[in-house]
């Protein structure tokens, strides 16, 4: 099972944190503090794979953005970067050649997108299309506005 | 006047045109006051863009707790751009460890069972986000009449809820555990791998569902042979792999039912076999699906040849050129390292190759799995690269790589040569590096092997006058030159280039190490005490020793000036005494815990300890004959000698015929210990008598750290052999017996002085006494 995911900058700023266990916010913001560290220090030829307190860490950089998954013992860590992929694809398609200012400024939208993807850790949807699909019936119920049917 | 409230856009442009971090401070706090005040008494309309504003300002860092009530509202509300906005909301600020997250049980249920299919995918996901067991509980009933729902959209997201429910709550499994025949049979892609995920989570929490699900085996290999043979062409396919994400999830799940179950790992083998052969790997898809194959192929009761094929994957994906796969299979093969040895050593070639390897988490896991894969028949070539590999590693493998190659060295060295050859070798490379026992094993290890006193000593005496700066290496050259000084100056030694060696060289190498800034005070001691014993070895006139230590009896260190006080008083006062207190040392027996106690009385040798109480133990011992025959020789303590202080004694010509066998003779008892003495005279040597003490506990109290040490007269010499251990177990059958040897060339009344000191019956006990009775047989 999937932990949490992160997605930051070069910088050190937090664009998106999704948690899938419970934990405080005072050990959220000391998690992430380590390791965006540790994650920032890797060289650029390294590979894509850390161990972390007692989690594997799988991380990828997109252009100036780190996706950075922290994943269990006996989760697959090759399987976790071709879900990474497959969220950066789908953000890609919703924003049209998504860059990192997409994702600070449409914040929510990215939220939705991997909450259309993922749940509670695990991978909801194994195609692309179902996924954007969804996606795009709950913006056009956003304009409209009903809630109830 | 009052600034106007941002919009979302705005606020995240001004935050970022902030120079500093108190400028965004400042922007940040008026907007929030904003928001505070827009949440008591403004538009309910504008609430949802007011919270986006919160929650933008959260993922910064900045509190936003006022903001918890605000999701609940929106969660309430009807719209749905307030519900998706609300939810969100809920899922970044709320959390179990608030009161307030309960409160939201009741709208996420209104809109399970009322919502839109929208409205009802927010609150499963905020439920499988932050669901608390309590929440769980509430809920369950709802979720499960959504895994009936028409909608496969809705159907999807309800088993993935269950899923985090028996997380959380594991008895609802009565509730999740029916239904799942029944999804087993989707075919929409999204349910069927939440349905696997779920029946994982069932099977991993009770062995009745693992008993359960096991029947569904069959059913699991049809589909995942759906999958590996469906083709490229469909939607869910990743580079020609079909739906790798569902591949790998059933495969996962085949590996818990398959384990420990001969029938079940019998129905997945040569489905198992195909993934392995079929997949294409040419990009990371096929890669990752391929390694959960050899995964479940290694955790299962698979066939023999199935377990090699896999085994073999994990060689080839050590040879990839993608650094991704290399670790995975690097870190793979240490986990089955111990389970398959010989299907992984034939690929110990591209493991030491990895060695190489930029990337430190790859050469780290190189390191453990070549560590690993040394054995008797491959340690010299591997101990080679290991050590090629020390030269160059990065410095935080160093300490892991010395111990290891020392280790490797400690269980397979083929010649006790290469032992001290390697040791020396990673001493010099990485001296810092290595563990604290390795000086004392390294100076174990070459004062057992008395073929190569000569050899171990010219080495140590050529790699110290290079460089003095490597301290355990400092350390053992200046143990082994003070003990075999004498060899160095031989001359001649096969084993090495000969190494002409003056008296005066080797006192001024010491003096270097003694004076050296580089040198710790551990050191320190070890060369002023090399120095003291030179004395004896040596055959100048021993000025110059002499001027070294008495300059140091004024040295600031403590530990320093004791020795070199003592030593001095060994010169003056005790001068008739100084050969034998520096005789070559014993052997020190490693494993028992008397080795710790250091026992080099005789000549300090090793112990960096204080001295302070084994002067006034000395000072006992040679206190125990002193009624006797005024000054006793000092006992050597226990072990055996490899530097025969004893000396060879010529046979007699004409051997006397044996002698009849002396009687035992029982010389000590307390509480159920007994300590029994017997004697034997051996042919061909008259004036040996070999004493073999024997102590035995039929107490029920066991006997711990027992201590047994002798003294003779003047006139004979004893050497105390390695007791056969230290404790006797309460009412054991299993005795602690001792070799004593004593030489009387004199012919003298034999008399013995026991000194036994012991743990019992929660008790430290010391017991000095003489023994008498002694059998004539025993020294005429």
């Amino acid at each position: 099972m999937m932990r949490f995911m992160l997605l930051f900058s070069r910088q050190g700023k937090l664009r998106l944190q999704k948690w899938y266990l419970a934990t405080s916010d005072k050990e959220r913001k000391k998690m992430v503090r380590e390791l965006m560290q540790v994650v920032l220090a890797r060289k650029p030829k390294m590979c894509s794979f850390l161990e972390w307190r007692d989690l594997k860490v799988v991380y990828k950089r997109y252009a100036s953005l780190y996706f950075c998954c922290a994943i269990e013992g006996q989760d697959n860590e090759l399987i976790t970067l071709e879900l990474i992929h497959r969220y950066v694809e789908l953000l890609d398609k919703y924003f049209g050649s998504v860059c990192e200012l997409d994702i600070i400024f449409n914040f929510e939208k990215a939220y939705f997108i991997l909450d259309e993807f993922l749940m509670g850790g695990d991978v909801q949807d194994t195609s692309k299309k179902s996924v954007l699909k969804a996606i795009e019936q709950a913006d056009l119920l956003q304009e409209v506005g009903v809630g109830r049917g | 006047m009052v600034m106007p409230s941002l919009k979302l856009q705005d606020l995240i442009e001004e935050i970022r045109g902030a120079k500093t971090q108190a400028q965004e401070r400042e922007v940040i706090q008026k907007e929030c006051a904003h928001i505070r005040a827009s949440f008591r008494d403004g538009d309910p309309l504008l609430r949802h863009r007011q919270l986006a504003k919160l929650l933008y300002v959260h993922m910064l860092g900045y509190p936003a707790h006022f903001g918890q009530m605000e999701c609940l509202k929106l969660i309430a509300s009807p719209r749905f751009s307030d519900k998706r906005v609300g939810y969100l909301g809920a899922m970044l600020l709320l959390d179990e460890r608030q009161d307030a997250h309960l409160l939201i049980t009741n709208s996420i249920k209104n809109d399970l069972s009322q919502g839109v299919q929208p409205v009802q995918a927010l609150a499963l996901c905020t439920l499988s986000t932050v669901g608390s067991a309590e929440m769980c509980r509430d809920l369950a009933s709802e979720v499960e009449k959504l895994l009936l729902q028409p909608s496969s959209y809705v159907r999807k997201k309800a088993v993935l809820t269950a899923v985090h429910m028996i997380r959380k709550v594991p008895e609802l499994s009565n509730i999740f555990l029916p239904p799942c025949t029944q999804l087993l049979r989707e075919r929409h892609h999204g349910i069927l791998l939440g349905t696997i995920t779920l029946i994982t989570e069932l099977c991993e929490r009770s062995p009745a569902a693992l008993k359960h699900f096991r029947k569904m085996v069959p059913q699991l290999v049809q589909i995942l042979h759906t999958l590996v043979t469906s083709g490229c062409s469909t939607e869910h396919s990743i580079s020609g792999v079909g739906d790798p994400f569902l591949q790998v999830q059933i495969l996962r799940l085949l590996r818990i039912l398959g384990q420990n179950h001969e029938e079940s790992s019998e129905a997945m083998n040569d489905l198992l076999a195909q993934v392995a052969t079929n997949t294409d790997t040419s990009r990371n898809a096929g890669s990752a699906v391929l390694f959960e194959t050899v995964l479940t192929i290694m955790d299962i009761r698979s066939a023999a040849g199935l377990r090699v094929l896999a085994v073999n994957i994990l060689g080839r994906f050590l040879l990839n050129s993608d650094k991704n796969i290399r670790y995975v299979a690097l870190t793979s093969l240490l986990r089955l390292v111990q389970s398959d040895h010989s299907a992984v050593q034939r690929h110990r070639p591209t493991v030491v190759e990895c060695l190489q390897e930029p990337d430190a988490s790859l050469s780290r896991r190189a390191l453990e799995l070549s560590l690993a894969l040394v054995n008797s028949s491959n340690v010299r070539a591997m101990t080679q690269e290991l050590q090629s590999f020390l030269e160059v590693c990065p410095p935080d493998l160093r300490a892991d790589c010395a111990s290891g190659i020392l280790l490797a060295a400690e269980r397979f060295a083929p010649t006790k040569r290469w032992h001290i050859d390697t040791i020396l070798r990673v001493l010099t490379m990485a001296g810092t590096h290595v563990r604290d026992d390795a000086v004392a094993n390294l100076t174990q290890l070459i004062g057992g092997a008395q073929e190569l006193h000569a050899y171990s000593v010219r080495c140590l005496y050529s790699a110290l006058a290079e460089d003095i700066s490597q301290q355990p290496l400092v350390q053992v050259a200046s143990w082994c030159i003070g003990e075999y000084g004498d060899l160095l100056l031989e001359g001649s030694c096969e084993e090495t280039e000969p190494l002409q060696v003056e008296e005066e060289e080797v006192l001024a190498l010491l003096e270097r190490v003694l004076q050296s800034h580089l040198s710790l005070p551990a050191t320190r001691g070890y060369a002023l005490t090399a120095l003291m014993k030179l004395s004896t070895r040596f055959r100048g006139d021993n000025n110059r020793i002499r001027q070294v230590v008495s300059i140091y009896g004024s040295c600031l260190d403590l530990e320093l000036q004791q020795r070199a006080v003592e030593y001095n008083a060994l010169f003056r006062k005790y001068d008739h005494m100084r050969a034998a207190i520096l005789e070559k040392m014993p052997l020190v027996e490693r494993s028992s815990p008397q080795a710790e106690e250091q026992p080099e009385e005789e000549g300090r040798g090793a112990s960096p300890t204080p001295t302070e109480p084994k002067a006034s133990e000395l000072l006992n011992l040679l206190d125990l004959l002193d009624d006797s025959s005024g000054g006793a020789q000092h006992p050597a303590p226990q072990s055996p000698s490899p530097g025969d202080a004893v000396g060879c004694l010529p046979a007699m010509p004409g051997a006397p015929p044996p002698l009849a066998p002396i009687p035992d003779l029982r010389v000590f008892e307390r509480q159920g210990l007994r300590l029994t003495l017997s004697f034997e005279r051996p042919s061909g040597v008259p004036a040996l008598l070999l004493i073999t003490a024997t102590a035995t506990n039929s107490s029920g109290s066991d006997v711990t750290h027992f201590v047994c040490q002798a003294a003779v007269p003047k006139s004979f010499q004893l050497q105390l052999q390695a007791p056969s251990g230290d404790t006797l177990p309460a009412q054991g059958s299993l005795p602690i017996t001792q070799l004593l040897r004593v030489l009387n060339p004199t012919k003298a009344p034999l008399r013995l002085k026991l000194r036994l000191t012991y743990n019992h019956f929660g008790q430290s006990v010391q017991e000095v006494f003489e023994v008498n009775n002694l059998p004539a047989e025993t020294w005429q």
